[in-house]
């Protein structure tokens, strides 16, 4: 099943399977390791619209709900 | 001389790496964007000297701040790029390795984090990365200086230039997976005691009690070793002083001289606070009062940001910078804007929209007090409590707040979201604190002492041509009509260009009513930045955007100064 990120219960962890957006946009989420092909899970989502804190590779990032929301996952 | 530039993604250790190469001290912390301009220094090595250059991060070749411009119009002078590598996160790092190697510069690669990665489990097969990458890889531990021998060697050696690579992203991506799967090896490992304190600080539920009790610790931190500082240290310092410079006073005998050295005679005796001399006022206020609280806040700051919290308080105060035009990130220059406004103004570079920067510069040099404004609210005000203090600063946050979300509104431009790294969490070294600490004193007291000395001199000079007194009865329908000030206050509002904390010894001797004070003193936190900040402003943000930073600043000021003076005094 498919989903985005923000769908992902915490501390379960899925594929990355796609990102959506501009080109510039999405190498400059795989700069930061976001990619297709790595395991991601989710360590909190704060609020009112507010960031997400994901979990990659052992390492947190902090990122716009409206960045989170373009990272689809694999369950 | 050969050009040597440390590359790499933001907080794997080129500043450390720097220092450890050059001897320069320039500022380390433990989170991404540390170092938003280059510095240089030189080294000798085997009898060359070499420049060597210490770049902002970036995490590819294609910018998406001012930092990370800078970085890349850096690397385009280097005859030898040192690319400093995370080794607890070597995947990542690779994309900005292969992109560097495409320059056809001679490139050496250090593998920093050595240390962390061994204690993270991650074992890296360093003859093979060599293999596959072409150049030299050489372990290093900045922190200790481990291998930093080593790296220096090949700084000197003539380094044959790589084969260059021209892949696609596609392939770039295909390649990194290729080699970390081939040297790297992961032992998994479970959730440490630091990964628990990590998420802890990070959720919204018990992180943001965990911020507000980590800010109150490191605000009473501070106001305990300051105050410590100044009855134990400065204090009986200049009690032993005082004595002294009475003596001189009598011996010069009234005269422009005294006017200008020791300053007027409050009830016959000298005031080292409020004489206004520049061996009185000029030499009291920033050492007797205003440092002690500098070292007390830079000793905190340093650990707080050795730490690693920043980025996690960065995340929890997202939503609400997000309502003033920034976002989570903002956090940090008001931070480093708390200390001096400068490096907060220069911080700002990490942000990534036009619109975003200039908020965060103007708010910073309105209402965020640097030490000196700082020492200047506390300076005038603490005799009457700690209520009008509070009035003041909670006057200043509010101003924050307000011109905040009013700029985002009207100013036309983007808000891009946060994308922040979150570092581990580090024991903050002792001599690295010391040492940072030991810098942005040294720094304090070459950009006070000059300012100080010369506004001190300036008010005596204008005071004796009638100068001062000219620009009270101009300036009165604004000071007096319109603020309730006494007319010698416009004084304090002409040194305030030079030192904010100048003021308080012009202000004390007015025998103004605390409200008075409190209007007083919050007009001249808001109403300019001192010229230091000043200068960074224009460098920052261009004429343009100076010239409307500075109306907001003014209109701000007046408006708010006016407002307060009907609450605090009435009609
Ligand atoms: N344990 C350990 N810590 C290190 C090492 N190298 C650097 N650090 C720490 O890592 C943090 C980041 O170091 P910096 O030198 O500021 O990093 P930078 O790459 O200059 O960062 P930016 O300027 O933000 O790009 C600091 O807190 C250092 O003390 C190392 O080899 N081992
Ligand atoms: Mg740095």
């Amino acid at each position: 099943m498919n989903a985005f990120i923000t769908e992902l219960e915490k501390g379960v962890s899925g594929k990355i399977i796609g990102l959506q957006g501009g080109c510039g946009f999405v190498n400059q989420l795989r700069s930061m390791g976001i990619r297709e092909g790595k395991i991601i899970s989710i360590v909190t989502i704060h609020p009112f619209r507010g960031p997400v804190v994901v979990r990659l590779d052992g390492k947190l990032i902090t990122l716009g709900r409206g960045f989170a929301n373009r990272i689809i996952v694999e369950l | 001389m050969k050009k040597i530039v440390l590359m790499g993604n933001p907080n794997v250790g080129k500043s450390v790496v720097f220092s450890r190469l050059t001897g320069t001290r320039v500022i380390t912390s433990n989170y991404p964007g540390t170092t938003v301009d280059f510095s240089q220094g030189t080294s000798c090595l085997h009898k060359d000297r070499v420049y060597i250059i210490d770049a902002p991060g970036t995490y590819s070749l294609t910018p998406s701040n001012i930092a990370e411009e800078v970085a890349l119009r850096v690397v385009k002078e280097a005859d030898l790029i040192i690319n400093v590598v995370d080794a607890t996160n070597l995947e990542r790092n690779l994309l900005l390795t292969l992109e560097l190697l495409s320059l056809n510069k001679p490139l050496v690669v250090a593998l920093n984090l050595w240390d962390e990665a061994h204690h993270t489990g991650v074992e890296i097969d360093v003859t093979r990365l060599e293999e596959h990458l072409g150049v030299p890889v050489i372990p290093t531990v900045a922190v200790t200086g481990e291998g930093i021998a080593h790296l220096a060697e090949y700084c000197s050696k003539p380094l044959s230039q790589p084969t260059p690579l021209f892949l696609t992203e596609d392939e770039k991506w295909k390649k990194i997976g290729h080699i970390t799967q081939e040297v790297q090896q992961i032992t998994h490992r479970h959730h440490s005691i630091r990964d628990i304190i990590s998420d802890a600080t990070i959720k919204p539920l018990t992180g943001i009690p965990i911020a507000v009790l980590i800010i109150l610790s490191a605000l009473w931190a501070v106001i305990t070793i300051g105050e410590t500082c100044i009855t134990s240290i400065t204090d009986p310092l200049f009690e032993c002083y005082l004595p002294f410079i009475t003596s001189l006073s009598d011996y010069i005998g009234p005269g422009f001289l005294q006017q200008v050295l020791i300053g007027e005679l409050i009830d016959g005796q000298v005031d080292l606070e409020q004489s206004m001399g520049i061996l009185t006022t000029g030499l009291y206020v920033p050492f007797g009062i205003v440092l002690p609280y500098v070292i007390a806040f830079y000793l905190i700051a340093a650990v707080l940001e050795d730490s690693g919290y920043l980025p996690r308080l960065a995340t929890l105060t997202d939503t609400f910078f997000h309502k003033v035009g920034m976002h989570g990130y903002g956090i940090v220059p008001v931070f480093l804007g708390l200390g001096c406004n400068v490096p907060g103004i220069l911080a700002t570079r990490v942000l990534e929209s036009r619109k975003q920067r200039f908020i965060a510069a103007t708010l910073i040099a309105i209402s965020v007090p640097c030490m000196a404004k700082t020492a200047m609210i506390f300076g005038i005000l603490g005799q009457y409590g700690t209520l009008y203090i509070l009035i003041v600063l909670i006057i200043l946050a509010l101003v924050y707040v307000v011109t905040g979300s009013v700029l985002s509104r009207i100013l036309k431009g983007d808000c891009p979201e946060i994308f922040l790294e979150i570092p581990p969490y580090r024991r903050p070294r002792l001599d690295l604190v010391l040492k940072k600490t030991w810098m942005r004193l040294v720094a304090f007291i070459a950009e006070a002492v000059p300012y100080l000395f010369l506004g001190v001199l300036l008010i005596n000079i204008l005071y004796a041509t009638g100068f001062l007194a000219w620009l009270g009865t101009v300036l009165s329908p604004l000071i007096v009509g319109w603020l309730g000030l006494p007319q010698e206050a416009s004084a304090a509002l002409l040194t305030g260009f030079l030192r904010k904390d100048l003021a308080i010894g012009m202000l004390l001797p007015l025998q103004m009513t605390p409200g008075q004070l409190v209007v007083a003193v919050t007009t001249l936190t808001m109403y300019f930045p001192c010229v230091g900040a000043f200068a960074v402003l224009y460098k920052e943000l261009g004429l343009i955007d100076l010239g409307k930073a500075v109306c907001v600043m003014v209109c701000t000021a007046f408006l708010v100064g006016g407002l307060v003076r009907f609450i605090c005094i009435g009609i």
